[in-house]
């Protein structure tokens, strides 16, 4: 467990130097700012979160969060270091977890600044803070899970832009192509897809509701991914 | 570094020093190891065995295998056949156990170059489980060891290609471990800094045992007990480069020059004793006669008497032995076919 929480704030404070990290935080940032300025912080509007953790965080994610994992393993290959870290006295599991961590502990801090959000929401309002809690609950799940896929496209290529682009390309599936799918079904085929569309198992935790099974479909999906990583790193070492 | 190691290391070094002295076992065993990528085969059933404290050099063109047979032992790779351990411990179902008692400098000496030096050292320290007391305390004698003391808080993207490699050195002893592992370390390197290298390196074979490859034959054999040499896979020889020298370097080559009736001479030294065969050119009034002696004899004086008794005149008469550094070109330009049946244990 040492070993693990050396690991991730190795990754942290790489963050930190690289620009990668700022340019991530200034579009979300930007974008969340101005949406929470004309579409929340203004007379006559719902004072609460709903408008930007509804659709905009979840949207933004999909782009920002791929962006911040790509470099996590494929740039160890890249840059020959995985050997040194393969060779030190830690297991593979250790590395990925290690990583997870610290891109996590990143987008923490990404969330924390949001916090603004609701505080100023107080001041001239009146906050829902067991929904505002709810809401983030379900963006820290949400994050977890995109982690965990940009970790495992980060594993299988040496080449940064594929791995971003990869996960990116899976994670727009699953946002967006199942409920646009979902749309033309129904029945069983339409449960089915609603299942594996990530919005439809978001959006109760934006509504203020902490749901069991959604809990337990982000934990299990987070989990198989870090798994899938684990072994596709050891796999690598076949190769 | 030893005043910076935890008691229960230091008890367990001893243990594993005692063990070692007791068996008298190898510090590294390697036994018909074969390597296959795909349809490659990298290496090919290589045996050795490196004691504990030798300095042993890993000599081999490029290509031949030795960063493959090191990514084995360093616990990167597995083997497709064959078994290796170190310190007694398997490398693949001991794995973690060996690459605590292995410190390693891959090629090119990978780092983070958005990292400090020291906070590299720190890191590295803290994934080998170290306090960082003692962490602390090892870095500092490792960052003197390896001259590094006025560069700790450069960021390692700043050094040179020499700095870098002295760091992976400093990292890779920083545990203390029993065996040290460097791939091509000379590799990149001014002269001046290859000299400073290998003297390092010599000095670090006093607390550990040390498997170091090159492709540079004068550079191993200046600081190693023993060499193996490597070719295409296979071990090719494998001994202390003296010995070795002398196996390989199977025949002479006497050069002298004679002035006299060219087809006269010529007769009368290629009946000398010892004498195999006799090659004759004329330049500028004297015969320039190549002499090829059978096995290690020496034909000079026999050629120096039958120039005076006939009244010859001699004025250079010049021996040249094959040296290792012959044979390991004649490997690695690939005039040697199969290494396998060439092999011996000198």
């Amino acid at each position: 467990m040492k070993r693990v929480s050396t690991l991730a704030e190795r990754e942290l404070s790489v963050y930190f130097l690289s620009p990668i990290a700022y340019v991530v935080l200034t579009i979300f940032l930007a974008v969340s700012g101005v949406l929470f300025i004309t579409q929340v912080f203004s007379p006559g509007a719902e004072s609460s979160l709903r408008g930007l953790s509804n659709d905009v965080w979840p949207i933004i994610l999909v782009f920002i969060l791929p962006m911040i994992t790509m470099r996590l393993l494929s740039d160890e290959f890249r840059s020959g270091t995985i050997e040194t870290l393969m060779t030190a006295p830690v297991t593979d599991a250790d590395v990925v977890l290690g990583k997870f961590l610290g891109a996590m502990v990143f987008y923490l801090v990404i969330l924390a600044t949001t916090l603004l959000y609701p505080v100023l929401l107080t001041i001239w309002g009146s906050v829902d803070w067991g929904m505002a809690f709810s809401t983030y609950v379900g963006l820290i799940l949400l994050g977890g899970f995109f982690i965990s896929v940009g970790l495992f496209f980060s594993a299988w290529t040496s080449n940064q832009v594929i791995a971003v682009v990869c996960s990116f390309v899976l994670l727009a599936v699953l946002m967006f192509l199942a409920r646009y799918l979902g749309g033309f079904l129904s029945g069983l085929p339409r449960m089915l897809v609603q299942h594996v569309d990530v919005r439809y198992h978001y959006e109760d935790f934006a509504r203020g509701a902490v749901v069991l099974n959604h809990v337990v479909y982000f934990v299990t999906l987070t989990a198989l991914f870090l798994f899938l990583t684990i072994k596709t790193l050891e796999s690598r070492r076949w190769r | 570094m030893e005043h910076a190691k935890p008691l229960f290391a230091r008890v367990r070094n001893s243990f594993v020093q005692m063990y070692f002295t007791a068996t008298g076992d190898p510090m590294i065993r390697v036994r018909n190891l074969v390597k296959r990528f795909g349809v490659v085969t990298a290496i090919d059933g290589i045996s050795f065995d490196v004691e504990k404290g030798q300095v042993v050099g890993f000599l081999g063109p490029n290509g031949a295998g030795k960063t493959t047979t090191i990514r084995i032992l360093t616990g990167y790779h597995p083997a497709t056949e064959g078994s290796a351990s170190v310190a007694g411990f398997d490398v693949l179902t001991q794995s973690l156990h060996v690459r605590r008692r292995i410190g390693y400098l891959p090629e090119s000496a990978p780092l983070y170059p958005e990292m400090r030096v020291r906070e590299y050292l720190r890191f590295r320290s803290k994934l080998h489980g170290m306090s960082s007391a003692d962490a602390a305390k090892a870095i500092d004698a490792v960052v003197s060891r390896c001259w590094l003391s006025e560069f700790v808080n450069r960021p390692i993207g700043q050094l040179s290609k020499g700095m870098r490699q002295r760091v992976g050195l400093a990292d890779a002893i920083l545990h203390d471990p029993d065996v040290l592992i460097l791939d091509e370390p000379t590799v990149g390197l001014d002269p001046t800094q290859i000299r400073e290298s290998l003297s390092l390196i010599r000095e670090l074979s006093e607390r550990h045992t040390v498997l170091f490859s090159s492709h540079i034959l004068p550079q191993v054999e200046q600081i190693c007990d023993e060499v193996i040499i490597i070719n295409r896979g296979r071990i090719v020889a494998y001994g202390a480069p003296k010995k070795l020298g002398e196996e390989k370097a199977a025949g002479s080559r006497l050069i002298a020059e004679i002035r006299g009736p060219g087809a006269e001479i010529e007769r009368a030294v290629g009946a000398l004793p010892g004498v195999e065969s006799v090659e004759r050119q004329t330049h500028d009034g004297w015969e320039r006669l190549t002499i090829r002696a059978r096995g290690r004899d020496d034909v000079r004086e026999g050629i120096y008497k039958l120039a005076s008794q006939k009244g010859w005149g001699l004025r250079e008469i010049r021996r040249e032995l094959d040296s290792l550094e012959d044979y390991y070109l004649k490997i690695t330009s690939g005039a040697m076919e199969d290494g396998r049946s060439a092999a011996v244990r000198a």
